[in-house]
C-alpha cells in the first residue's frame, strides 16, 4: 500500500522507508520556530534541562510578534529575554518586533521548503503545510527539548483528504473554503489527523489562499494541514529564493493507493462567502444569513489573512469608499514585506483614504493582546482564525470570522455585509 | 502515585482561552498563572479547588493555542489530574511534558457527576469513582510517552539524554 505525502515526509525524517498511522517516530526537524510567548518559557526549560547550546543555530528561528512592539513592561522583559538568548546562542534567524508575524515571515524568507519538517512553538505552525511541508505546533517544553536534542517524537497521523471541486465566484477565497470544511466536520473533526487539501479549486487557488487554509487546520483539531506541491508552489518559491527547482527538492505527492481515513468532498461552485459566528470557528453560516448583525470593529490581518492578496482584496472593496463612522477598521499587514508591497501598490493610500487605520505588523488584535482590544458588548468582524469567548478582549465581546472581502464590505456597511452590497 | 479529590466537571471543547485567557500570557510565574486558572469558564475556580481535585471534561479538552501556560496553570493551582473524553494533541503533549497527569477515558466523563469523589492510579490507568463505586480504565500511554512520564516529564528525560551524550 502507498503512503500519503504526510507519511512520506515523516518517514524521510525518521530515517525509515515506511511509516504507518499510529506509529510513534523520532524525527529530526529541519527547522524549529518560537516567539515571545512560547519562547521565554522554552528558554527557562532549556536551561533547566542542563542544555548549553541549541543543536543548530541556523535551524532555530525566533520571531517576536505577539506582544510587540512591546505592549508593557512585562512584554518588554519577554522580548529582552529572547533577544539575549538569540545573541548568546548565535541564532541566525532572529526577527525583532514589527518585522512580521512568524507564519507570514518564515515562508516569505524562503525558510520552509516542500518536504521539510517544521516544529513550532505555536499552534498555527500548521500554516507551512501550504508549501507541501509537514509543520506542526508544540508547547514550550517540547520546543526546549527539540532545541537541545535536535529531535522530537511524533505520532504519525491519519490523513483526511478534502476534495474541493467546481469554480467558485470571485468573492471566494481560501478562508471561505476552510470555514466550509470546519463547519462541516466541527472543531474536533480532524483531531490528531492531517488535513490534506486538493481538487480543482485548490489547484486554482493562489499560494496565499493555501496558507490561509492550512493555517486553520488546527481549528478542526488537526495536527497538520497540507497541500501537495505543484507548479504554483514552485513558481511562488522561485520568486523568493533562486536555489529552488523541481530538481533541487523532491516534490512529494500522496500515492494513488494510499490509505486515507476518509475523503470529504465539497462542490464550491455556488458557495456564498462564509462567516463563523461566536464562539467557535465551526459555527459557520453563509454571509446572507447574518445581514442584521451590527458591528463596532473590523480587523484585517493576522497569520491567516494578513498577506498581500488579502490586502488587495480589502482594497478592492474600500477603494473610493468610506468605512462607517462607527466602525474602527484596523488593517495589519502580516509583515514588513507585505507592508512595503501594499505601499508600492498604493493600497495603503486606499486604506487611509477610506478612514481605516494601518498598524505595524503584529499579532496584537488577533488574540486580544493589544491594538484593538474589544470592550463589553462589542462586535468585531475579523479575518483572524479564532472566535473563542473573550479571544479579542472582554468576555462579553463577539468575534465573527470572515475573509477580507466580507470584512471590508462590513466595515463600510457598519454591519455584516456581502461584498456585492457595497 | 495516587491522586484523589473532588470532581470539577466541564463539557466539550474547553479551549485554552478558557483555561488561561490571552491577557495573562505575559505571566510566566506558575503560581500567578494558577490564580487565573479556568477563569474564562468559572471565575472562582482557582479559589474553590483543593489540592488534588480532578478536572473531568468532554472531548477536545485544551483545544486552541499551544500555550503551555494552560497545563501549567492547572498544575500549579492544584489540579491533581485531568480526565477527558479526548484531548487536543498539543495540550496533551504539554501536560505530559510538564508532569500534569492527563488520562483519556470517555466512560469516566459520561458516568461522573460534579463533586463526586474520585481516585486515580496512573500506573494502572485506573480511575475510581468513590461516590458511585464505579471503576474505569484509561487508554494506556504509548511506550515512548510512558518513558517521559516515568522520567517525571520532559525536563528530566532530556537531562538524562544530554548526560548520556557527554559520556
Ligand atoms: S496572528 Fe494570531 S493566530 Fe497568528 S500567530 Fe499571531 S496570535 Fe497566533
Amino acid at each position: 500500500m502507498g503512503m500519503t505525502i504526510t507519511e512520506k515526509i515523516l518517514a524521510v525524517h525518521a530515517g525509515k522507508e515506511k511509516v504507518r498511522p499510529g506509529e510513534i517516530v523520532q524525527v529530526r526537524p529541519d527547522l524549529l520556530m518560537t516567539n515571545d510567548i512560547s519562547g521565554p518559557i522554552a528558554v527557562d526549560v532549556f536551561k533547566s534541562m542542563g542544555a548549553a547550546r541549541v543543536f543548530d543555530p541556523e535551524k532555530v528561528v525566533i520571531v517576536l510578534d505577539h506582544f510587540t512592539p512591546n505592549k508593557d513592561v512585562k512584554a518588554a522583559k519577554s522580548s529582552t529575554k529572547m533577544r539575549e538568548f538569540a545573541r548568546s546562542q548565535g541564532i541566525v534567524h532572529f526577527y525583532d518586533a514589527g518585522f512580521g508575524i512568524e507564519h507570514v515571515v518564515l515562508p516569505e524568507l524562503g525558510l520552509v521548503r516542500p518536504g521539510d519538517l517544521v516544529i513550532g512553538g505555536d499552534s498555527h505552525t500548521v500554516t507551512y503545510g501550504a508549501l507541501g511541508a509537514f509543520a506542526t505546533g508544540v508547547g514550550s517544553t517540547d520546543l526546549a527539548g527539540a532545541m537541545a536534542l535536535g529531535e522530537i517524537w511524533l505520532k504519525v497521523p491519519e490523513t483526511i483528504r478534502f476534495e474541493f471541486t467546481g469554480k467558485p465566484s470571485r468573492w471566494i477565497g481560501g478562508k471561505d473554503l476552510i470555514l466550509l470544511a470546519i463547519g462541516r466536520i466541527g472543531v474536533s473533526g480532524a483531531l490528531y489527523c492531517a488535513m490534506e487539501f486538493g481538487g480543482e479549486a485548490i489547484a486554482n487557488l493562489g499560494m496565499d489562499g493555501r496558507f490561509t487554509m492550512c493555517n486553520m487546520a488546527i481549528e478542526a483539531g488537526a495536527k497538520a494541514g497540507i497541500v501537495e506541491p505543484d507548479e504554483k508552489t514552485l513558481a511562488w518559491l522561485n520568486g523568493i529564493r533562486d536555489d529552488i527547482s523541481s530538481q533541487t527538492i523532491g516534490l512529494l505527492h500522496s500515492d494513488e493507493d494510499c490509505a486515507y481515513k476518509s475523503v470529504i468532498r465539497f462542490d464550491v461552485s455556488d458557495l456564498e462567502p462564509q462567516v463563523a459566528v461566536p464562539h467557535l470557528p465551526s459555527n459557520v453560516r453563509p454571509v446572507s444569513e447574518l445581514k442584521d448583525v451590527e458591528i463596532h470593529q473590523v480587523v484585517i490581518g493576522s497569520c491567516t489573512n494578513g498577506r498581500i492578496s488579502d490586502l488587495r482584496a480589502a482594497a478592492e472593496i474600500l477603494r473610493g469608499r468610506k468605512v462607517n463612522k462607527w466602525v474602527r477598521t484596523l488593517i495589519v499587514p502580516g509583515s514588513q514585506r507585505v507592508y512595503r508591497q501594499a505601499l508600492q501598490e498604493g493600497l495603503v493610500d486606499v486604506f487611509i483614504d477610506s478612514g481605516a487605520i494601518v498598524a505595524a505588523p503584529t499579532c496584537g488584535p488577533c488574540f486580544g493582546g493589544h491594538t484593538g482590544v474589544l470592550d463589553e458588548g462589542e462586535r468585531c468582524v475579523s479575518t483572524t482564525n479564532r472566535n473563542f469567548l473573550g479571544r479579542m478582549g472582554h468576555e462579553k465581546s463577539e468575534v465573527y470570522l470572515s475573509g477580507p472581502y466580507v470584512a471590508a464590505a462590513s466595515a463600510i456597511a457598519g454591519r455584516i455585509a456581502h461584498p456585492e452590497e457595497v | 502515585m495516587e491522586v484523589s479529590g473532588r470532581v470539577w466537571k466541564f463539557g466539550d471543547n474547553v479551549d485554552t482561552d478558557l483555561i488561561i485567557p490571552g491577557q495573562y500570557l505575559t505571566i510566566q510565574d506558575p503560581i500567578e498563572l494558577g490564580k487565573h486558572c479556568m477563569e474564562g469558564a468559572d471565575r472562582d475556580f482557582a479559589s474553590k479547588i483543593k489540592p488534588g481535585d480532578i478536572v473531568v471534561a468532554g472531548h477536545n479538552f485544551g483545544c486552541g493555542s499551544s500555550r503551555e501556560h494552560a497545563p501549567l496553570a492547572l498544575k500549579s493551582c492544584g489540579v491533581g489530574a485531568v480526565i477527558a473524553a479526548s484531548f487536543a494533541r498539543i495540550f496533551f503533549r504539554n501536560a505530559i511534558n510538564i508532569g500534569l497527569l492527563v488520562l483519556e477515558c470517555e466512560e469516566a466523563y459520561r458516568r461522573t457527576n460534579p463533586q463526586d469523589e474520585m481516585l486515580v492510579q496512573p500506573e494502572f490507568g485506573v480511575i475510581k469513582n468513590l461516590t458511585t463505586g464505579e471503576e474505569f480504565r484509561a487508554a494506556p500511554y504509548p511506550p515512548l510517552v510512558a518513558g517521559i512520564v516515568q522520567a517525571g516529564g520532559l525536563v528530566p528525560y532530556v537531562r538524562m539524554r544530554l548526560q548520556g551524550q557527554e559520556k
